[in-house]
């Protein structure tokens, strides 16, 4: 697939933009500041209706005005789809796709899909659990937009359930007993919600695991070899071998008694401290190289190679399951040695469609020559 | 921002579920330019709905009498009991012709986060009205209609276990096919209409 054409207004600092692109390479150039993330950016709104840079939509919006558009052109088997999102801070946003509303933004997920790699992503490897979750669901959703509603369906039945268990609490750290009538019932949600999330997350962890593997085999053939496995907060009580490449795929049915059983288990435990502590909420992708876990043992350099090799992974996995993603590089080829460099340049090149930021044109390899775009003073010009 | 009471106006306007802060300014400067006549109509409706509404005492739904007009209809059908969440739920399926039977209002659904446990809902007052004889006839059959979404479902999986031991009681539930996630009053008619008539026992 690939974007034919981007506008947005208030946008970050764009008032206004409206940038043609054709697929191949887009190298757009500029200054620090000018706004080339911003509309990369914009454009993984509209492929995952969240930024990567921010949790709230609030600093989306450019300073001043009420409410961001963004509009893309995307065409997929030479079919184009246009879709538009009103980005209203605090507010339910609003989607149409070809000029006709939708009744949820979440229909626009799985028209554009976008693989982008930035230097937000060190934190992928160096940053909290919360972060590769993230990561993970993100494809998720990608591979499958239903997941969006999964991962929904979780979020409140767990915001739901915590309250509840922080008010019993409390109740009972006051010396009451804290009323956990309903708790039975938020556990049953849980365990149904949540296995559908967990086995979504095993089974896409099992599939993306040796796409990773070579992509930092690539990158990095000098390190020792990358892999990545999941960790459930189910422990032991995980069904033995799923996630994994050459595991069975994840049971929706074992994995919900299982964790059903689990919540009975720790049941006092949460009560005595108020969080729900078991689900996928609780759980990690784990990042080795070799016997070492990356995070807090791998060096600056081997932490990029993971990062993009998380990022490359997740292309290749894309591509696998039959539509090629645009891929998206926002200003890492600064942060790249020569190899790291030409390793991107090579599978980037051969991307249906890529855009590249930069600051300076010289930082691109030569490979990513095609369009070149200058970003300057609140404009986008086609320069080459 | 605008001076004094209206800006006042506005702020309060737009405290209302569904309107934005310019429908909000909108609406407050078609008041400012209404006939007094207008305003004293709206004024007098606003006074009431406070003073003069009552709930149902049978059924919690809002009512004139201390009993509503549904239940005071000697024409439907006391066996079946159709329980919603809100007063709003009931018109939404009375819209759809397709029920003959009485509703049962709880006032909202389990939410913890905004402090909402099964004895803030009128749940009590459901287990009455399934042990007294309602009208002479006894309930044979629960609808639970409550919105499809985390809150509404749960609340539903309470319900039926609270009401699984009861003898001779069919408990059922709307057809899949609402917009998940969504309220019960956006369905259409004919939506909720299919669903209700494609219930389904628990
Ligand atoms: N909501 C906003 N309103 C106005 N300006 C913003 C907003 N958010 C970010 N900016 C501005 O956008 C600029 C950063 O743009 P960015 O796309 O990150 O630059 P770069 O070209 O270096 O990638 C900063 O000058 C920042 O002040
Ligand atoms: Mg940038
Ligand atoms: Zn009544």
């Amino acid at each position: 697939m690939y974007v034919r054409q981007l506008q947005v207004s208030d946008f970050r600092s764009w008032v206004q933009a409206d940038v043609a692109f054709e697929p191949g390479v887009s190298v757009l150039v500029g200054q620090n500041g000018q706004g080339k993330t911003n509309l990369v950016e914009a454009l993984g709104y509209v492929a995952t209706l969240g930024s990567h840079r921010v949790a709230t939509d609030a600093p989306l919006v450019r300073h001043g005005a009420e409410h961001a558009v963004v509009r893309a052109a995307v065409v997929n088997d030479g079919r184009e789809l246009l879709v538009e999102l009103e980005i209203t801070p605090g507010r339910a946003n609003r989607a149409r796709v070809n000029r006709g509303p939708v009744p949820r933004p979440r229909e626009v997920l799985g028209i554009l899909r976008t693989v982008l790699f930035a230097p937000e992503d060190l934190a992928l490897v160096r940053g909290d659990p919360g972060e590769r979750r993230r990561c993970l669901d993100e494809l998720l959703v990608s591979r499958a937009p239903r997941y969006a509603g999964v991962r929904a369906d979780y979020e409140r039945v767990l915001k739901q359930r915590g309250a509840l268990l922080k008010t019993a609490g409390a109740a009972r750290r006051a010396g009451g007993k804290g009323d956990i009538r309903t708790l039975d019932v938020w556990d049953g949600h849980l365990a149904r919600h949540g296995a559908e999330l967990l086995a979504g997350r095993l089974d896409l962890v099992a599939d993306l695991a040796p796409h990773v593997t070579r992509a930092y085999a690539d990158v990095a053939p000098e390190s020792r070899p990358a892999v990545i496995g999941y960790r459930s907060s189910l422990g032991d009580a995980l069904p033995e071998g799923v996630g994994r490449p050459d595991g069975p795929r994840a049971d929706l049915a074992a994995l919900e008694a299982a964790l059903l059983e689990e919540l009975g288990r720790v049941r006092s435990q949460e009560v005595d401290r108020g969080v729900c502590l078991v689900g996928p909420h609780r759980d990690e992708l784990e990042l080795a190289l070799g016997e070492l876990p990356a995070k807090g043992y791998a060096s600056h350099g081997e932490s990029w190679s993971f990062a993009l090799a998380l990022r490359l992974g997740a292309y290749e996995l894309l591509r696998a399951d039959g539509s090629e993603p645009v891929l998206v590089l926002d200003d890492v080829f600064a942060e790249l040695d020569r190899r790291r460099r030409q390793q991107l340049a090579k599978v980037a090149s051969a991307a249906e469609q890529v855009l590249v930021t930069a600051a300076v044109g010289e930082d691109v390899p030569d490979e990513l020559a095609g369009a070149r775009y200058e970003v300057r003073d609140g404009e986008v010009r086609r320069a080459s | 921002m605008y001076e004094g009471p209206v800006q006042d106006l506005i702020d309060e306007l737009g405290r209302l579920p569904g309107v934005g802060p310019k429908s909000a300014q909108r609406i407050a400067f078609h008041l400012l330019a209404a006939e007094p006549a207008d305003i004293a109509r709206l004024q007098d409706a606003l006074q009431r709905v406070k003073e003069g509404v009552v709930f149902c005492e049978v059924c919690g739904n809002v009512s004139e009498e201390t009993q509503c007009r549904i239940c005071r209809d000697a024409r439907r059908d006391s066996t079946v009991v159709c329980v919603v969440e809100e007063p709003k739920d009931v018109v939404a399926v009375e819209r759809t012709r397709e029920f003959k039977g009485r509703y049962h209002v709880l006032g909202g659904a389990l939410d913890p986060l905004s402090g909402v446990g099964p004895d803030q809902l009128r749940i009590r007052q459901l287990l009455a009205r399934l042990g007294a004889a309602d009208g002479g006839a006894e309930i044979s059959e629960i609808i639970i209609a409550t919105d499809p979404n985390t809150e509404g479902e749960a609340t539903a999986t309470y319900l039926v276990r609270m009401l699984r031991d009861f003898p001779g009681l069919t408990v059922t539930r709307l057809a899949s096919g609402l917009p998940m996630g969504g309220d019960l009053e956006f369905a259409d008619e004919l939506t909720l209409g299919r669903a209700l008539s494609g219930r389904r026992a628990m």
